[in-house]
């Protein structure tokens, strides 16, 4: 009980820091998320015909996932600096996999009836893709996005060996002075925010799948 | 004879430069209103040939016309919007309504929504199913059956000349593909469209085709003709054997009730005194007489049997008469109600239910001989 009321003092003593740290963490989350999911649902799309093509953007998209997230984030400081750059960099190749992978999975997975009926009452090849393919894709879709909100959350807390902000400062701010004072709240208040953020992006996608997903295929 | 609505004109489409032709030089014609069955041993090609009409596949040689028009010269998507499709699989759009499967083609074609919003409901009512419980449902909601139903209404819902169906039957329990072929056939009466039907089932070839055409492999063209022709002359052995045994019973789906000539057994209108009744049955060579109600409508079977038995009122002696046959049913349905009923013989009644008098084995055996 002491420990949660020091833990929230410690926070409202820095408000300010507080919330600019959760909207730095949440701006790498969002706009990681938009980009690489038109990416990865592109390159799905584009390569998903072509077996060689879409073996090799899988293999690629794994790799990125291999690469020890530490290491990831300081290749890139070489070619644009620190700060926001690296990061988002980093985290953007790491989320690719989940969202790519689904995008074919999903793809692959339609009914060829659904699909040979479409072509035959005469949709073009872009109205099968956008008013069949995509829709009844999208459930596969969206669960791969879902996964890499979560990477991208938890991995987000790196940027800050970068320069990169986020919620990650506390944490690495509390190692450092560890075991002085506040060190352990700094340590609890940086992960305890990155599960809630992830908690609410959650709801968020959540909603959207509700939202976006036809009733005819929940 | 006028220009037929579609022509193959010796086309050819091979996979691969090695292989064997899926189709080989195949010239065909289909006549404007017409239900032309392609039917063959699977793998014969019938289901390709069906998808070179709507360019899904496109010829390696040779040319297709439809309308006079080489459709190689048309957009293909422009083309198929004009071709009702029906394919086994059904293929409905999981993700919209059916209201919206049904739209489809109509939206392609940018009618207005007015338009598209009681065509919807006409085409669920021709299908016979009631728009209001079906409109807002979902493709998952929806039998086998049903999800045929809706398939068909789709593809005829653009009101296209020419529907090709891919085994539209197939993959549907025996007792309801029997009730959506009937159905099916009482459209086609009022609707007139010109229909290239594949099946691998020579008896639903028999009872949906005006012509059929047998393939053999690479789509070759082993008879074409009326079921009628084809069961009585076969070609070749190859037909004969597609055919497989008891070609005069499945000649009887292709002839109905209205061809035989009725035998009039003595009736008895109630209410009727019994004497009466003994006598009309001593007088007759019939061993069994029909009883009607005061609409005409045949109830029950009587026999001296039955009179003699008991003392019950008339109307409620002798067995009850369960089955009618109507003019319109086959030879197959009155050969079913006969060996069903309890005196070997059926009753035959209009379409309201008044007795026109029975059929009997024997004058079923007459029309099948006569015909030779």
């Amino acid at each position: 009980m002491d420990s949660l009321l020091s833990l929230l003092e410690f926070a409202l003593a820095r408000q300010e820091q507080v919330l600019e740290a959760l909207a730095q963490h949440a701006g790498y989350v969002v706009s990681v998320l938009v980009t690489a999911g038109v990416f990865a649902i592109v390159t799905g799309i584009v390569t998903r015909r072509n077996q060689l093509a879409r073996e090799l953007a899988l293999s690629i998209a794994s790799v990125f996932l291999t690469i020890p997230s530490l290491a990831l984030f300081v290749i890139f400081i070489p070619l644009v600096g620190l700060g926001f750059a690296p990061s988002f960099i980093a985290l953007f190749l790491y989320s690719l996999l989940p969202i790519l992978r689904n995008t074919i999975t999903g793809l692959d997975g339609i009914d060829p009836g659904v699909l040979e009926s479409a072509k035959g009452m005469g949709l073009s090849p872009l109205q099968v893709l956008l008013r069949v393919e995509l829709p009844l894709a999208w459930p596969v879709i969206l669960a791969g996005i879902r996964v890499s909100s979560m990477l991208i959350v938890g991995i987000a807390a790196i940027a800050t060996l970068v320069a990169g902000g986020g919620l990650g400062d506390f944490i690495k701010s509390g190692l450092a002075r560890l075991p002085l004072p506040n060190s352990l709240e700094a340590i609890w208040l940086g992960t305890i925010l990155c599960l809630l953020l992830a908690l609410v992006i959650d709801l968020i996608l959540q909603a959207a799948r509700l939202a976006t997903i036809s009733k005819g295929i929940r | 004879m006028s220009e037929p609505l579609i022509r193959l004109e010796s086309v050819s489409k091979s996979y691969g430069s090695g292989a064997e032709p899926a189709v080989k030089k195949l010239t065909l014609e289909v006549e404007k209103g017409e239900v032309l069955v392609l039917v063959g041993p699977s793998g014969c090609g019938k289901s390709t040939t069906l998808r070179l009409i709507n360019r899904l596949i496109e010829p390696t040689s040779g040319k297709i016309f439809l309308n006079g028009e080489d459709v190689t010269d048309v957009d293909p998507s422009e083309l198929r919007r004009k071709i009702g499709y029906v394919i086994q699989q059904v293929g409905l759009f999981p993700h919209r309504t059916i209201a919206e499967n049904i739209a489809t083609v109509p939206k392609l074609l940018g009618w207005d929504k007015d338009k598209i919003e009681s065509r919807i409901d006409e085409m669920l009512e021709l299908v016979s199913m009631d728009p209001e419980t079906y409109r807002d449902r979902y493709p998952k909601e929806l039998s086998g059956g049903q999800a045929q139903r809706v398939g068909v209404a789709r593809a005829l819902a653009a009101d296209p000349d020419v529907l090709l169906m891919d085994e539209p039957f197939g993959a549907i329990d025996p007792i309801t593909r029997d009730r959506l072929q009937n159905e099916f056939l009482r459209l086609q009466q009022e609707l007139k469209k010109t229909i290239v039907f594949v099946t691998h089932d020579i008896d639903e070839a028999i009872k949906m085709g005006n012509r059929i055409a047998i393939l053999r492999e690479g789509s070759e063209i082993a008879q074409l003709d009326t079921p009628e022709a084809i069961l009585s002359h076969p070609a070749d052995e190859f037909v004969e054997s597609f055919l497989g045994s008891g070609a005069i019973l499945k000649g009887l789906t292709l002839k109905k009730v209205r061809d035989i000539d009725l035998h009039q057994v003595p009736t008895l209108t109630a209410p009727v005194a019994r004497d009466q009744a003994l006598q009309a049955l001593q007088e007759s060579p019939d061993q069994v007489a029909v009883l009607l109600d005061d609409k005409e409508q045949p109830t029950r079977w009587i026999d001296e049997k039955a009179l003699n038995r008991t003392s019950q009122p008339i109307e409620k002696s002798g067995r009850p008469v369960t089955v009618n046959l109507q003019p319109e049913d086959t030879l197959q349905d009155a050969l079913t109600t006969m060996l069903q009923s309890s005196v070997g013989m059926a009753v035959v009644t209009d379409r309201k239910g008044k007795y026109l008098g029975c059929c009997t084995i024997e004058s079923l055996a007459k029309l099948i001989m006569s015909e030779g």
